[in-house]
């Protein structure tokens, strides 16, 4: 295993999805069941069963719009106003009015919810304004009952390939994409009528405090790829500026987890006890809020547990320590810290993109379509804002269907064969050298880099510094990178990523001059929000080999939202505090 | 410019006496979302090959003697 081999394999299919975790899995079963007799192949960088962002499951639902609790037109003035205004309501809207019939399939799937004594779904609040957050008691299993459709539905599934570039034809449309193995470097061509991006979020983009690399929020696969190819495809991003930055337990990066933990009692507090925000719900508000808290003489920032019962404490451990990420039992045992006695230390993640928290993804409309036809994309990567993991499995299941009918009624694209020889070169050219650098050190570096000059608050000067390091690393990456086996050229390809992503973000942090989503934002010499010149997306994509970025009308609201509530998510801090 | 191996602790540790990779089992091998462990031609047990954990546990839990331990990385331990 490993070792570098040669080859190229071409397989045809119907309908292509990239990316095996949450909104991949459910495209590609809605698409086998949208059109039987379509092949739909199923690529995946690791295996399936256990990939993503919940590859040990998820412990609840954090936006279920559930008849009774909430309506679409609620929840989509919500997220609207948590995304400070720069919203397209029609995916929003879509996703409100589709999720709970998914709730009912995934419950179909053998996924329980959790219900109150009267049978009704035991819904939590922990959003501003409405109520959303729907336990999952067997949600270590998602993975599982998700694996046993696919399966029933015959959907191809290919482990251990990563898709490295994507394929169009002359007339524009999507036409495949080139994978390679992550164990052989055999390549594989995978031509296709429709083809559905699902590769999670751009997680491995700053460096945690800790140094780690791979000690991040998000599962460290998700190495922002999906952002890359989407760009070299030509393909609209939005608003990637708008970072991801979570409030986690320090050192361990994981969530505490607010959503977890808040319904049962305990808050987010500084270090004397005290409450400093009104609201625990992950906007880019509260995050502007907490860091500030972090950086005042009240610091650092605690979720406090210490003040419930100890059952109650049993019951949250019971579900932090075998959902998710389940190994923070453990690293809270390793310096004793026990949720009865003691508080929690909290710190600020390192930025990423990620629509699933808050707007950064590739630009897709209400069926999921980006802007290069018949590509469509989906979950923590495409642009609907906070969609978590029901969104990734709702908006999955738009883009199945709707990729689905698509190929129905078309044929393949041609692809230029040249196409093909050019990026087995770019992807080899690692491989023929006998000395150089390894892809671990391009990648520490570029991610160091990241958090010295492109963390928030965000300065000019110090973004084009970042910007003239970035192009040095890229000079290093074409002519020195060097791996010697085929898991390290999957290493070199995910740096690539990476570094892409960091020039996407120090880019569309430029171009938009104002401030806005709190601390996702926040432009030190343009400190105010501007709504008369950047009441709009922004958008970034590639136009003639360069990087460009234009405005985009934000859409019409679908729901109208009063000028009375439109401040709802700026007035975070709790008022004694202020 | 030539390569150095820098020595690190791996957070994966596998109880040979358990193991039955030398019976043809790969589970945890193929479960790992970074794809960091691999069987050993020395010994025909799992061990972890390359330092790029995220202490996810899949390996652990999905091994059917119970042979591997997931501890946290001394980085951020």
């Amino acid at each position: 295993m490993d070792e570098i081999k040669n080859g190229l394999s071409e397989v045809v299919c119907d309908i292509l999805v990239i990316g095996g975790g949450t909104a991949g899995p459910m495209a590609a079963y809605k698409a086998k069941r949208h059109s039987p007799g379509a092949r739909v192949v199923l690529l995946e960088k690791a295996n399936v069963k256990r990939s993503g962002a919940i590859a040990m499951g998820m412990d609840g639902l954090n936006n279920a719009v559930i008849p009774g609790y909430a309506t679409p037109e609620q929840y989509t003035k919500e997220i609207t106003i948590a995304n400070d205004g720069i919203c397209d309501q029609a995916p929003v809207y879509k996703y409100a009015s589709r999720c709970f019939e998914i709730i009912q399939e995934l419950d179909g799937f053998g996924i329980k919810f959790q219900k109150n004594e009267n049978g009704d779904f035991d819904v939590k609040k922990v959003h501003h304004l409405g109520s959303y957050v729907l336990p999952m008691p067997n949600g270590d299993t998602v993975k599982k009952a998700l694996y046993r459709q696919l399966r029933r539905e015959k959907v191809l599934i290919s482990n251990r390939y990563m898709a490295t570039r994507l394929l169009t034809g002359r007339d524009g449309r999507i036409a495949g994409a080139i994978a390679v193995n992550t164990r052989s470097a055999e390549f594989l061509v995978l031509r296709a009528k429709t083809v559905i991006l699902c590769a999670g979020a751009a997680g491995r983009l700053g460096l945690p405090q800790s140094g780690y690399l791979w000690g991040t929020y998000e599962n460290a696969t998700n190495s922002g790829d999906g952002y890359a190819m989407a760009y070299h495809a030509g393909a609209a991003l939005a608003n990637l500026e708008c970072y991801q930055i979570n409030p986690l337990i320090k050192d361990y990066n994981g969530p505490a987890c607010a959503y977890v933990a808040g319904p049962f009692g305990a808050y987010t507090t500084n270090s004397e006890g005290n409450r400093f925000i009104e609201c625990d719900y992950w906007s880019g508000q509260m995050m502007q809020e907490f860091y500030n808290e972090l950086q005042s003489g009240k610091g650092p920032v605690f979720l406090k547990l210490n003040h419930l019962h100890s059952d109650t404490i049993g019951k949250i451990e019971a579900v932090l320590h075998q959902v998710e990420r389940p190994s923070r039992g453990r690293f809270h045992e390793n310096r004793g810290t026990n949720y009865r006695e003691r508080m929690i230390e909290m710190h600020i993640s390192e930025i990423g993109f990620c629509s699933g928290h808050s707007a950064s993804g590739v630009y897709v409309d209400e069926f999921a379509r980006t802007t290069v036809p018949g590509l469509y994309a989906a979950g923590d990567m495409a642009s609907v804002p906070h969609n978590y993991m029901l969104g990734a499995f709702t908006n999955g299941a738009v883009a199945g269907e709707h990729a689905a009918e698509v190929a129905a009624n078309i044929d393949l694209a041609d692809y230029d064969a040249a196409d093909v020889i050019r990026e087995q070169q770019r992807v080899l050219a690692v491989t023929r050298r006998e000395d150089g650098i390894p892809p671990n050190q391009l990648e520490y570096k570029t991610r160091r880099f990241v958090n010295d000059y492109l963390q928030p608050p965000k300065v000019t000067a110090k973004m084009k510094l970042g910007q003239a390091r970035f192009a040095e690393i890229r000079e290093d990456m074409e002519s020195a990178m060097v791996v010697r086996d085929a898991h390290e050229l999957m290493r070199s390809l995910e740096a690539a990523s990476i570094l892409d992503c960091a020039e996407m973000a120090a880019f569309a942090s430029l171009f938009r001059t104002e401030s806005r989503w709190g601390l996702y934002h926040h432009r030190v010499e343009y400190p105010e929000k501007n709504d008369d010149d950047w009441f709009c997306h922004s958008i970034l994509r590639k136009r003639d080999g360069r990087m460009t970025a234009e405005k985009r009308p934000v859409a019409p609201y679908i729901v109208p939202i009063d000028e009375s509530e439109r401040s709802a998510y700026d007035r975070q801090r709790i008022r004694q505090h202020a | 410019m030539p390569i150095a191996h820098t020595p690190t602790a791996v957070p994966v540790v596998v109880d040979e006496a358990k193991c039955i990779a030398d019976k043809g089992c790969t589970v945890c091998v193929d479960v790992c979302p970074l794809d960091v462990l691999r069987i050993s031609d020395l010994t025909g047990k799992a061990y972890m090959k390359y330092d790029e954990c995220w202490y996810c546990m899949p390996c652990e839990t999905d091994c059917p003697t119970g042979a591997v331990t997931v501890n946290i990385p001394y980085l951020l331990r």
